[in-house]
């Protein structure tokens, strides 16, 4: 545990992802089966020992102190399990700390009262970082800032190998996934998952940036719609049916309207949607769907679910990713025609000659869901990832907007010396009748390294007041601001709040009075 | 004429800082006076343009090297366990165990004996002498850890994870924020003990004050100067500098440095995590929390004033032990970077 500890409690304060990406790889060469097994599973939220702690943290600590200390200490920490951590006797056991396996295994089973004896013990053979730690595992949510692609992309560089064999190996395994670390060893072969009903890594898009357009061949590819719902997979083997999503999460318990359908022996590639009367209803209605681990009736009626597919990877049992994407087409639509499933539809080619052509239906249609474009190479494979060339998403202009720097905050890593978080405003007419600025938004990428330093040196050379790490300047400089959509937020001062807000541009040449009003923000708002 | 009359009554704070009335002198003034007894030589202890100044002679050394002529007029330096009578008070100081040359000051009067800690801890450090409790009636505490959750992890472990993260960092410079006075030395000696014996890399600031250690007899092995030395040269070294050039434009010229803080502070995630720390070290020159309780019991005082820090929690301890506690509100204390 010692050792998971100390990893975990460097994670916590390691901003970069290469610097993660070592910590994570260097304790899984180092570690012992099966505790790096555990700790993988516990990185990727695969190891679910949620307890209920909170209370019974409290009362193993009552005996400990005294309450008005407690009181004192927790207001002064902010967190309870942070602060039980730091609080509890040091050296009052006299053993070995547990191993990260020994807590897997006596937790295994053991009722609420078992739990308390067992944490008051280790608590006293742990030290302050052990105790936390243990309480991260134990009260679920490492929250280290580690995905769980991340994690595993650590443990392909154990052994070596590519990202998407462990992703592809992945449901197919389970912790403490000695198989698998006897492979990344060199010890073993690569472990034979068969054909299970496990997730397969999703092929993903690149942006479309400026000048894309003109260096591929409109002959090479086919365009359909970017659908604003959710990415699944549905894997399908008669019975057996599995909905994962785009990170591999088995999300069927939410959607038992999918996964009690009949769909053969397949897996397929979609996006997730809420359907009415064959249109698609607006993304919040899916929202009402994800993230339950139950459905009730009346979700199922109001809410209803459905696939839109878009490619296919496994059809009974002959896998295709290999096949170009014209011919997997062939075999979606194939299948779709003989099993004739419900819920279910196919995206559609959209048919174009040439490129502004495309974009010219693009701006005439008024259909709803549709969130941009996706340019697909004909030729291309099914491959894990984000391969380069093959697949474009081609997302509507953004919206922009003049804004006016208002204050500017130290970054973190890298960054922590630069002011590189800029908070900007948009003019309205104050209380006395004179303009004032109004915050409209926070941004903190969009510019080059160089642009960087120049924004850097004008907030330390227009400071006029500080905050901590915080700087208010001087209303004198233009940002023009780029964003995908905005809509009406109580919780902002402006009443809007835009969606992905970035720097398009930096106007040092134009006067802040003529940056843009909050009304103008406010015009562009949806529907 | 009483024959003890509470200490209350003739040592007390007012707007200069705490007053001796029988010695005519303050205890660590905030503000320029006649006469100064100064504890040790942080700048929120020791402050320039005093007339009379009495410290120990490593103290009077240290206000030298950083007030040159505005150290004070008349500097006088007193050795530990030295009597000295001023006005119609008896001083003495003790080591505090704190920095080099820190001292707790003894003062006695009307057969009262009061002891002002000054800053202190009670852990070794190679830099300085080590704490010597005295028996007293009244024991004016600091409280800069306040709270039972300051504990500091044993100085070696703190070592060895920086230590750790410079070999699995090879490629990265390991900039460590530290107090120019007391903790920068400390911090490298302590990290000769644990065998590291490459060149360390200062920030000129702190150049100075390493000189008078080295000079005064304390060893620090070979120092070099972070400025002027080549960014792919810095790679895999340890480089020292004040808390605030980490996030300053000074910390560009190495390369992709990890961030490293030395401070009881760094005891608290989010403490940690505001600064932007990405390796945060619990070594302090401060009492933590077991320390300050044990030193409150080691004087064997009935009555304990509680200075800077967190006062409410050691004076809510002090009373459950059945003690007189009290805060003293003195004003002009910095404690956010240690």
């Amino acid at each position: 545990m010692r050792a998971f500890a100390a990893l975990l409690d460097r994670l916590a304060f390691t901003p970069s992802r290469n610097g993660k990406l070592k910590l994570i790889e260097d304790y899984l060469r180092e570690a012992p089966d099966p505790d790096r097994g555990w700790a993988l599973a516990a990185l990727t939220d695969g190891l679910d020992l949620r307890l209920q702690a909170r209370k019974l943290i409290g009362e193993l600590m009552a005996p400990r102190i005294d309450p008005e200390l407690f009181r004192m200490s927790r207001d002064y920490v902010g967190d309870t399990a942070e602060t039980v951590a730091l609080l509890w006797p040091e050296g009052a056991g006299d053993a070995p700390a547990p191993t990260l396996s020994e807590i897997v295994a006596a937790l295994d089973g053991a009722d609420t009262k078992e739990v308390g004896h067992l944490l008051e013990a280790w608590f006293d053979l742990l030290d302050a970082t052990g105790r936390w730690a243990l309480l991260k595992l134990l009260t679920g949510g490492l929250r280290v800032g580690v995905s769980g692609r991340l994690a595993k992309t650590a443990a392909s560089r154990v052994g070596g190998v590519d990202p998407g064999e462990i992703e592809e190996l992945w449901f197919g395994l389970a912790p403490p996934y000695r198989e698998l670390f006897a492979w990344l060893d060199g010890k073993a072969p690569k472990p034979d998952i068969g054909d299970r009903a496990v997730f397969r890594p999703l092929m993903l898009a690149h942006p479309l940036e400026d000048g894309d357009l003109g260096k591929l061949d409109p002959l090479e590819f086919s365009a359909e719609w970017k659908w604003d719902g959710i990415r699944v997979q549905l894997v399908a083997k008669g019975e057996e049916v599995r909905l994962f999503s785009r990170t591999g999460d088995d999300i069927a318990g939410a959607f038992p309207d999918i996964v009690s359908e009949t769909w053969g022996q397949v897996v397929l590639d979609g996006e997730l949607l809420v359907m009415r009367g064959g249109a698609i209803a607006p993304f919040n209605d899916l929202q009402q769907r994800l993230n339950r681990k139950t459905v009730s009736k009346k979700m199922l009626k109001d809410y209803p679910a459905h696939i839109r597919f878009y490619d296919m990877l496994i059809d009974d049992g002959d896998d295709l990713r290999e096949q170009p994407l014209a011919e997997r087409r062939r075999r979606l639509v194939q299948w779709f025609d003989a099993q004739a499933p419900n819920r279910a539809d196919l995206s559609e080619p959209v048919p174009f000659e040439a490129f502004d052509a495309l974009e010219a239906v693009w701006a005439g249609t008024r259909e709803n869901g549709i969130e941009g474009l996706m340019l697909k190479r004909d030729a291309s494979p099914y491959l894990a990832g984000r391969p380069k060339g093959h697949w474009f998403k081609w997302k509507r202009a953004p919206l922009t907007l003049d804004t006016v720097l208002m204050y500017a905050q130290r970054g973190s890593g890298k960054r922590s010396s630069y002011y590189s978080d800029y908070t900007f405003g948009a003019w309205r007419e104050g209380e006395d009748g004179g303009a004032e600025l109004v915050p409209v938004g926070k941004a903190y990428f969009g510019f080059t390294d160089e642009e960087l330093r120049e924004l850097d040196r004008w907030v330390r050379n227009n400071t006029v007041e500080r905050y901590g790490p915080v700087r208010a300047v001087k209303p004198a400089l233009v940002l023009e601001v780029a964003f995908d959509s905005v809509h009406r937020s109580t919780r902002h001062k402006s009443g809007v709040a835009m969606r992905f807000p970035r720097i398009h541009r930096i106007r040092w040449d134009k006067p802040p009075e003529e940056a843009d009003r909050l009304e103008e923000l406010i015009s562009l708002i949806d529907g | 004429m009483a024959s003890s009359s509470r200490p209350e009554t003739w040592l007390y704070p007012d707007a200069r800082g705490l007053y001796c009335a029988p010695g005519g002198f303050y205890v660590d003034p905030h503000r320029a006076v006649d006469r100064a007894v100064v504890t040790h030589g942080h700048g929120d202890h020791a402050r320039p343009g005093n007339r009379a100044v009495l410290a120990t002679p490593e103290t009077i050394e240290i206000m030298k090297v950083r007030y040159g002529g505005e150290a004070g007029r008349e500097l006088q330096a007193l050795g530990y366990g030295e009597d000295i009578k001023i006005g119609d008070a008896t001083v003495r100081f003790a080591p505090a165990g704190h920095i080099l040359g820190s001292a707790q000051v003894v003062i006695e009067y009307d057969g009262r004996r009061v002891v002002a800690s000054g800053d202190y801890k009670r852990r070794r450090d190679p830099t300085c002498r080590g704490f010597e409790p005295v028996t007293c009636d009244v024991f004016i505490t600091e409280a800069t850890f306040g709270l039972p959750v300051f504990r500091h992890e044993p100085d070696e472990s703190e070592i060895a994870k920086l230590l750790v993260s410079v070999t699995a960092f090879p490629e990265r410079a390991h900039l460590v924020g530290v107090y120019g006075l007391g903790k920068c030395q400390r911090l490298i000696c302590l990290l000769r003990e644990a065998g590291y014996d490459r060149p360390i890399y200062l920030h000129g600031a702190l150049q100075n004050l390493c000189d008078l250690y080295q000079s005064l007899g304390i060893g620090l092995g070979a120092l070099e100067p972070a400025t002027g030395t080549n960014k792919k040269q810095m790679e895999g070294e340890i480089v020292m500098a004040p808390p605030g050039a980490l996030r300053e434009r000074w910390s560009r010229r190495l390369p992709d440095p990890v961030s490293v803080f030395a401070s009881g502070w760094m005891r608290v995630r989010q403490r940690a995590r505001q600064r932007g720390i990405e390796l945060p070290l619990v070594i302090s020159d401060h009492a933590d929390w077991d320390e300050l309780t044990r030193t409150i019991d080691d004087t064997q005082a009935p009555e304990i004033w509680v200075t800077h820090g967190r006062e409410d929690a050691l004076v809510h301890h002090i009373g459950l032990q059945g003690r007189i506690g009290r805060a003293l509100a003195l004003i002009g204390r910095e404690d956010e970077d240690d």
